[in-house]
């Protein structure tokens, strides 16, 4: 229940309908999709592929502008991408190959002007730190493991200390196990320093452990069908299975038979 | 589950290690020299330069083939007397020149073109004409717009390196995960700057071979032109170096101005070119 007493949004999407053409199609990604992040919230987009959350988050990101709809961050309409957005990729190739562990974070301190020499290189250690790789700082990104380069790439996120981080599906490439350690260390992290996360996700229990809020979006094109609230970390077992269920049978309530599988 | 899938468990014991009979043991000396592949290819020298001094001496005639030791003789020869060096710089000289205004040249260019759809059009087009053509066809023309002189030569080399260049460049631009794009935007990067800080060494790998395939048409091309064409206000390279000798029917110098290019050639490419691999894309794992 929004309040006026609350703060102001940090992030208000308002209506957004996002279009971009194929080589044969132009093709509805999401449809007047309303939201607002506040500050410190864990905002997860959860929703099936196709529902054009990757797309929502691109234009976040300011790499596409809406046909419709404006995005605001902080009040000012958001037009080009910047470094107070910081984005982390599914992708394991977003390092620098050509950088060290600790050069990648640098130069992403240096080249966006938000700190130089000395200063760059301390703030980029302090996060280097925070996600355990003291001992790979010298290293190039090819000699890393899958589960270690999404660290370094959270850690050059997290080091920029932008307004908010962007998460697009940064574990679903990783193996199961590193999955459920990686979701355990973002908690951690963000309970040191709360920063705010914009979090995509297609898989409902991540949604569940990571999220505070929840935006469910359905298909084709990606419109929203709820925004719900996640449950406490320490919540009971039965209660994040009866969230998950609920969630579930929201977004898959029609279409049982064809996006079971996803 | 049924009865008849039903079966029992096996756990066994592992045996030591005193129970197999070799676990690690080292290769002796002469297959481990062997596995070295320097050594197996001097080896191969060492056999084609003896065929080559046996063959020489039981033909007897210098002016066909000259023994191996006479080409050595006349090459130190030429290095003491100081004709050899001068011509080896008179080459590189050009070389240098004409590379060095290709690399610029398609650098410009290729940055055109990804900037500009019509930049990439002209590009496309340019080396799909030109790329084919060899350099040295454009001598005659050369020799007529510039004349006798580096000009000729400079216009030839530019030739060879430009497409070369430009091509494996704007295809290693092209290449360029849109990650890496995005993330260099993300930065706040763009233009110029998102060219240089993202795609240039995001692209090395192929600049780096883009500029080797140049060297070696470039170096191929200097000296044939050379040979054609002679000499440039009194200083030839080694081309000239050559085609002098012949006239004069000193067949070893012939033979040791050849194997001065093969070494020079060889030199920049398994010593720079190298160096600059490893300690670039091969560093960078970008290449294996």
């Amino acid at each position: 229940m929004l309040d006026k007493t609350e703060p102001p949004p940090l992030l208000d999407v308002r209506g957004v309908t996002l279009r971009y053409k194929t080589r044969d199609h132009l093709v509805t990604a999401t449809y007047r999709v309303d939201f607002s992040i506040r500050q410190s919230d864990r905002f997860i987009v959860l929703g099936p592929s196709g529902c054009g959350k990757s797309t929502l988050l691109k234009a976040v990101g300011g790499y596409m502008a809406p046909t419709e709809g404006e995005i605001m961050l902080k009040g000012t309409r958001i037009t080009r991408p910047g470094p107070d957005r910081m984005m982390v990729f599914q992708e394991f190739d977003q390092l620098l190959p050509w950088k060290t562990v600790r050069q990648n974070v640098v130069f992403a301190l240096e080249t966006s002007g938000k700190l130089r020499g000395r200063a760059a290189g301390e703030r980029a250690m302090e996060y280097i730190d925070k996600v355990h790789l003291t001992r790979f700082a010298d290293a190039y990104p090819h000699t890393l493991s899958g589960g270690m380069k999404q660290r370094v790439a959270i850690a050059r996120g997290m080091a920029m200390e932008p307004d908010i981080l962007l998460m697009d599906e940064p574990f679903a490439a990783l193996d199961a196990l590193t999955r459920r350690r990686m979701q355990d260390e973002l908690l951690g992290l963000w309970e040191e320093t709360r920063f705010t996360v914009l979090f995509v996700t297609h898989s409902i229990p991540e949604a569940v452990k990571i999220g505070n809020r929840i935006l469910l979006m359905t298909p084709h094109p990606g419109q929203v069908k709820a925004e719900l609230n996640s449950v406490d970390a320490s919540a009971h077992p039965a209660e994040v299975a009866m969230l998950e269920q609920r969630i579930h049978d929201m977004l898959f309530v029609d279409r049982v038979e064809e996006d079971e599988h996803v | 589950m049924s009865d008849a899938l039903l079966r029992p468990e096996v756990v066994r014991e592992i045996s030591g290690a005193d129970e197999f009979g070799i676990v690690e043991k080292e290769l002796t000396i002469f297959e481990r020299l062997y596995n070295l592949g320097w050594v197996r290819k001097t080896g191969l020298l060492i056999v084609l330069a003896l065929v080559w001094e046996g063959y020489a001496r039981h033909l007897d005639n210098p002016l066909l083939v000259p023994t191996l030791t006479d080409t050595f003789q006349a090459w130190r020869e030429g290095m003491e007397s100081y004709v050899l060096p001068e011509r080896i710089f008179t080459s590189l000289q050009v070389l240098a020149i004409g590379y060095t205004t290709g690399v610029v040249l398609a650098g410009i260019l290729t940055v055109l073109a990804i900037t500009t759809r019509i930049g990439t059009d002209f590009l496309e087009t340019m080396t799909a004409m030109l790329n084919p053509l060899p350099a040295i066809a454009l001598l005659p023309l050369a020799l007529i717009w510039f004349g006798f002189g580096i000009g000729s030569l400079v216009f030839v080399l530019v030739h060879s390196v430009l497409w070369a260049v430009a091509l494996n460049t704007h295809a290693g631009f092209r290449g360029v995960s849109n990650t890496l794009r995005m993330v260099g935007r993300n930065y706040g990067l763009s233009g110029l700057r998102l060219v240089l800080k993202i795609l240039v060494p995001a692209a090395f790998p192929s600049i780096l071979s883009g500029l080797k395939i140049g060297w070696a048409f470039a170096w191929r091309t200097l000296i044939a032109a050379e040979l054609v064409f002679g000499v440039a206000s009194g200083k030839g390279g080694l081309g000239w170096y050559i085609f002098e000798s012949k006239n004069q029917l000193d067949i070893p110098e012939v033979f040791a101005g050849l194997l001065t290019i093969i070494m020079i050639g060889l030199l920049v490419e398994n010593v720079i070119f190298r160096t600059i691999e490893n300690r670039t894309v091969r560093r960078w794992g970008m290449q294996t």
